[in-house]
């Protein structure tokens, strides 16, 4: 905890910008990271343990449920599990139809993927920021483990890796329907041949590169900033604990009211990340002028 | 912070979970909500139906209970005015068979009235011719002044 006499706050919050890191260190082998040096010293072929146990588990859990309700999905009165589903899917379907004019039977399903799979994974901000950290710390120290090198983000939402590989994935989604609506030449002469027509063409390109690019990396961005930023939050009311019994209080209390107020950051964030794949696909099934 | 392979790695899971939500999650949910919509409407349509069928039911009732009065209102007066019609026949056979029944007792005192008349003239006659005998005795024979003694009966 922070007030723990072997972490300076600078350590703790360090400790907990950290991903649980697996790799092949080039003097340790394959390992675990002790250090966030460490981490970065794995170089690209490492992975984040934390990122993908948490995400891949609630993007189980997401298909696990949605599963069986469409398993047992009945054109009658739905039960209790089925309706709250179905009022999922069809805020989903109605966003997509407000937003989406072309046909592929792939946006819907994206879109509801996206939507329930990003609030969950920023759901686990929710969960007090020092608690599963320090089960694991516990656990992890019964293997013999040093429990101030065992690292654990457990918002895969905070990782970059987790949002650019999602906004990646639409991205290149966005690319292939664009070429496979207007032709390689339809989607070359969008980013080539406008604005300023054929004779401004590098500045065209320079444009309209930016703005494709802008898409994937100002979705990822967004998302991680604004989680990123809510964990931050979080990490620094939890440095008020244990100081005085005056500072626990009032810790608890902004712990309190920044955890209510980030109900609403999860919840827009996850919506405003389907929206826009559904947007920038519905771009990518118009011809431009 | 450091980008790695997690990302090529939520790349791949990203997809998968996409795959197996639009392949397994999506369509039957939303066919179940597709087939409930039209279930609801063809509820609805219906429900529109029976309610035309109703108040069309109302008015063909309505209509048969409107004939059925007249029909009635028609048997009564006809009834009434058989019974009428049944009286006043009754009256007219009574009176006339009064009328003969008088006739005929008027007859039979005449009749009777007649034979009565017959008998006293009979009597009358006797006893006139009695009585003529006790006046005149001898004086008359009955058998030479027996026809003036019948018409003068006669007369009587």
């Amino acid at each position: 905890m922070a007030s723990s006499e072997t972490l300076t706050s600078q350590e703790y919050i360090k400790h907990h910008l950290t991903n649980l890191t697996f790799g092949n260190h080039p003097e340790h082998g394959l390992t675990f990271a002790t250090t966030t040096e460490e981490a970065a010293e794995m170089g690209f072929w490492a992975f984040h343990v934390d990122t993908m146990f948490f995400s891949i588990l609630l993007g189980g859990l997401f298909l696990w449920l949605f599963k069986k309700v469409a398993d047992k999905a009945t054109a009658g009165e739905p039960g209790g599990a089925q309706n709250f589903v179905e009022w999922i899917v069809d805020f989903v379907e109605d966003n997509v139809r407000g937003s989406f004019s072309g046909k592929n039977p792939l946006v819907a399903p994206l879109a509801l993927t996206i939507f329930v799979w990003v609030f969950l994974m920023n759901l686990m901000d929710l969960i007090p920021v020092d608690l599963v950290p320090y089960l694991f710390q516990k656990v992890a120290s019964l293997f013999g483990a040093d429990p101030h090198h065992v690292f654990l983000k457990i918002v895969p939402t905070t990782d970059p890796n987790a949002t650019f590989g999602m906004s990646l994935t639409v991205f290149f989604l966005v690319v292939y329907y664009s070429i496979k609506m207007k032709g390689v030449g339809g989607f070359v002469g969008e980013l080539t041949l406008q604005p300023f027509g054929k004779w401004g063409l590098p500045a065209n390109l320079m444009l309209e590169g930016i703005n494709l690019l802008s898409k994937p990396v100002s979705l990822a961005l967004r998302l991680f900033g604004n989680l990123y930023a809510g964990e931050m939050i979080f990490i620094l009311i939890a440095l008020m604990y244990g100081h005085s019994i005056v500072m626990s209080i009032s810790g608890g209390m902004l712990q309190l009211g920044w955890a209510i107020f980030h109900i609403l950051v999860i919840t827009l964030q996850a919506f405003i990340f389907m929206v826009l794949t559904i947007v920038y696909l519905d771009m990518a099934h118009q011809r431009h002028h | 912070m450091n980008i790695n392979l997690t990302l090529i790695l939520q790349m791949i899971a990203f997809a998968a979970f996409v795959w197996f939500c639009m392949k397994f999650v999506w369509p039957p949910i939303v066919n179940a909500l597709a087939e409930r919509k039209t279930k609801i409407a063809e509820g609805l349509a219906a429900a529109e139906r029976g309610h035309k069928e109703q108040e069309l039911g109302a008015q063909r009732a309505t209509t048969i209970m409107k004939e059925a009065k007249t029909k009635a209102a028609d048997i009564v007066s006809q009834a009434q005015k058989r019974a009428t019609e049944i009286i006043d026949e009754a009256k007219q056979d009574a009176r006339e068979e009064g009328a003969r029944l008088v006739h005929v007792a008027q007859a039979e005192v005449e009749q009777e009235a007649n034979r009565a008349r017959e008998e006293l003239r009979e009597k009358v006659a006797t006893l006139a011719v009695a009585a003529a005998e006790k006046i005149l005795e001898k004086e008359i024979d009955p058998a030479a002044h027996g026809a003036i003694v019948d018409s003068f009966a006669k007369q009587i």
